[in-house]
């Protein structure tokens, strides 16, 4: 009988949650957009940015790997495309507007998406990382040696031509961070309404077991392709952001394989099938490696060796931190913390 | 732990990262000092050539400090920040230090890596703090009209291609005897790598040599099929520009497929003890050109053996890796910067300067034969001039040196390059970077 009991309640329960939800939404908004009053350049160009944008990648690759349980390894390509896309959009169509120009680019990388995902309609697991791994070398080769995606320019470097929506100008770090917050909230809120719709519930049908899922009617194959899609056209426009709302510029290696190794360890930090776990992983790998250098300003670590040591010694922390959480939170920092509310509810219940 | 401790103790330490992460820090008061952010690369791939180099920096302001009593009275507040050779970590340590440090002003960054330079170019415009790159900044950023903060000094790839040339002249007899010549490029397949396909095209046509280009990708750890198209298009010198792994395996390569190691001149990237010695046998006899001589006969470095190495002071942990090339690239590093300061305070007074007065200083650099002979740097540099409109420095020079087994010795003296050969192409260049970036380009009013 618990279970009536406890589901008796639900129905106002989930009212008010949902009431409770809203104005955590609501309040999120206004704290995000506050964040420019409170936050100096530094913070904003080399802490908050790079997070944001990093946790907006990582929910393109949830999108997919989370939610519909295809490996990628190529994450890191499909945001050369969309930056290098926004670059020549912007340089070759002057006349469209910065949230078009970044629209089309993450819809060329949802192109490019399809065509590599491909052969995950006959692959899977390791082999389709293999696949995806194919794409991460074939577009740094492409982007560096034609010259002409990047205008022809020496160092084969891009940078945006003009930042700017209705004349405003976006070239500042607050401006950087009102394109980066905007894009990112707006992404957040197509992403949950992907993963809660059809689309959403066929695609964790598949992951669970797509032979299932074929046999109940869904149709896997377009599915899978639209999956990588979705998250190639989350992926494009975070590297669009990458390379000109945060770096300021990019070249084809920017986008190389340890990024997104990096993407995949914020999915796998943060939290497999999760929205906002991918900003928790992001922050975790954005940041730690900066705090542990930070640390040894504010610390007198010199007894422990040289900078030089010091400097290495900071990747072996880094590495045993990584090593501990998986072992002892193998579902993530997002889990870590869903469970430590319900803790702390239970708790506040049982003293009631 | 239970689960809730432990939720609270990530919370909590996400707090104290928080406060970490803020400007609260415990360190010393830098007001009135000088500071010279130093962004290290002591991990990662490319952290042997960091080692040696930060090296020479260190010791040289040392030397200042502590022998001197820092720039006309002024100390410099060394302070390191880590990047592992990567745009992130080094936009992280640019914003960190972009205003300063507990007091101590910033008045001149230097990145130590060519793509970092290129991606500061516009957040230096907007926070108008001189970004500063010897011998691997940008060659369009020589014109100071479109590029306010950027400061290529010393060296480019292009005058390096002109170099390059002169010297092959040089060997065959003048410039009317390149014609026929086979002049093969073999390049790191890259924007570093590319640069100097533009300068050998246009000398080419100027002196009737062919010129052969042959991209190697990154890494380089594979060369067999570029070196036999080099041997069967017969070539008769090979310009190699390398990076890191792919310098040595050229040189071995070369000695399979039998092209002699003294008609193969490396690049200034591709010409440390760290390039050359891997390569064993191979590589006696392989030349280099060099901005950055190796060697301890100098009157600076015997000054920084006798008050640094021989007192422990010297952040070099491996003595033998004094006076190499990148030893001593530090130190000529830490002389501009030095000489900067002091042209800044002949004219704002003996006190740490700003950005801005960094960036006047910088392009007022003159550091010429009679003040190389003070420093004690005579056959170390070369005279190095700057103004607005070439922030490059007007006498662009190197030397070739050649590797013996055990160590480099000099072969030339400085080889100057022309700058007007290329300054016409550099002017358009940066013109048309202008206009692409809606730059309205300064008026050189020394």
């Amino acid at each position: 009988m618990t279970t009536l009991q406890e589901s008796a309640p639900t129905k106002p329960l989930r009212r008010l949650a949902f009431g409770v939800g809203t104005i955590a939404i609501v309040a999120g908004l206004i704290a995000a957009f506050a964040v420019p009053a409170l936050a100096d350049d530094y913070w904003l160009s080399s802490i908050i940015i790079p997070t944001v944008i990093m946790g907006l990648a990582g929910i393109g690759l949830n999108l997919l790997m989370g939610y519909t349980g295809l490996v990628s390894i190529g994450s890191a390509a499909f945001m050369s495309i969309g930056a290098f896309s926004t670059y020549n959009l912007l340089l070759r169509a002057p006349f469209l507007p910065l949230p078009v120009v970044l629209i089309l680019a993450g819809l060329i990388a949802a192109i490019a998406g399809v065509i590599f995902g491909l052969p995950s309609l006959r692959i899977k697991g390791f082999y389709l990382g293999a696949s995806t791994l194919g794409a991460q070398f074939l577009f740094e080769w492409l982007f560096t040696n034609f010259s002409w995606f990047s205008n022809d320019s020496q160092s084969l470097t891009i940078s945006a031509p003009r930042l700017q929506i209705l004349d405003y100008d976006l070239q500042s770090a607050t401006g950087r961070y009102y394109l980066v917050i905007a894009t990112t909230v707006l992404l957040i809120a197509l992403a949950f309404a992907i993963v809660k719709s059809r689309v959403g519930r066929e695609w964790m049908a598949i992951r669970d077991m797509d032979v299932a899922a074929s046999v109940i009617g869904i149709r896997v194959a377009r599915r899978k392709l639209l999956s990588f899609g979705i998250s190639s056209f989350f992926l494009g426009i975070a590297g669009a952001l990458w390379a000109f709302g945060y770096l300021g510029t990019a070249d084809a290696h920017a986008f190389n394989l340890d990024k997104s190794f990096q993407i995949l360890f914020i999915v796998i930090i943060g939290g497999v099938a999760t929205i906002f776990g991918n900003f928790l992983g992001a922050a975790f790998i954005v940041l730690t490696p900066i705090l542990l250098d930070r640390l040894s300003l504010v610390i007198d670590l010199s007894f422990l060796g040289d900078q030089g040591a010091l400097a290495n010694l900071q990747h072996i922390i880094f590495g045993t931190i990584i090593i501990v959480l998986l072992i002892k939170e193998p579902d993530g920092l997002s889990s870590l913390g869903r469970r430590g509310v319900e803790a702390l509810r239970s708790r506040a219940r049982s003293s009631n | 732990m239970s689960l809730l401790t432990k939720t609270m103790s990530l919370a909590a330490a996400a707090a104290m990262a928080v406060t970490l992460l803020g400007s609260a820090s415990f360190a010393e008061d830098g007001t009135g000092q000088q500071l010279y952010p130093l962004f290290t690369y002591r991990t990662g791939p490319y952290a042997p050539s960091f080692i040696p180099f930060g090296a020479g920096n260190i010791d040289y302001l040392r030397y200042i400090n502590e022998v001197e009593g820092g720039v006309d009275g002024v100390k410099i507040l060394v302070q390191e920040c880590e990047t592992a050779y990567t745009i992130e970590r080094g936009i992280e340590c640019y914003e960190r230090y972009k205003n300063g440090y507990n007091g101590a002003l910033t008045a001149a960054i230097y990145p130590h890596s060519s793509g970092l330079d290129v991606a500061l170019t516009d957040k230096a415009r907007i926070d108008k703090i001189p970004i500063v790159s010897p011998g691997g900044g940008q060659n369009i950023a020589t014109d100071g009209r479109v590029f306010p903060y950027q400061y290529p000094l010393v060296f480019d790839y292009w005058s390096e291609a002109q170099i390059i040339v002169d010297y092959i002249a040089q060997q065959a007899g003048g410039y009317d005897k390149l014609k026929g010549l086979k002049i093969a490029t073999l390049y790191h397949d890259s924007g570093y790598g590319r640069d100097t396909i533009e300068p050998l095209g246009i000398l080419a046509k100027k002196y009737g040599f062919e010129d052969i280009q042959i991209p190697v990708p990154h890494p380089g750890e594979q060369q067999q099929t570029q070196w036999q198209q080099i041997r069967r298009a017969n070539a008769d010198w090979v310009f190699l520009r390398g990076w890191g792994v792919m310098t040595p395996v050229a040189i071995k390569t070369a000695a399979r497929v039998g092209f002699p190691a003294d008609r193969i001149i490396g690049d200034i990237w591709s010409g440390s003890e760290d390039d050359a010695r891997p390569a064993g046998a191979a590589a006696k006899g392989y030349l280099a050109v060099s901005v950055f001589p190796p060697g301890t006969d100098y009157g600076i470095l015997n000054t920084l053996k006798s008050d640094i190495l021989d007192k422990g002071k010297s952040d070099l942990k491996d003595s033998s890796k004094f006076g190499t090339v990148y030893y001593n690239y530090g130190v000529i590093e830490a002389i501009t910067f030095v000489e900067a300061l002091r042209t800044g305070h002949k004219k704002f007074g003996n006190r740490p300067l700003t950005a801005a007065e960094g960036q006047w200083a910088l392009e007022h650099l003159d550091i010429d034969q009679k003040r190389i002979a003070e420093l004690g740097a005579e056959g170390l540099i070369s005279p190095l001039k700057t103004s607005i409109d070439n922030h490059k420095g007007e006498t662009i020079a190197a030397k070739i040196i050649q590797w013996n087994g055990q160590s480099w010795d000099t072969r030339t003296d400085w080889i100057k390059a022309d700058a007007s050969l290329f300054a016409d192409v550099i002017k358009a260049k940066a013109a048309a970077y202008a206009k692409e970036k809606g730059i309205e380009p300064r008026v050189a009013t020394n």
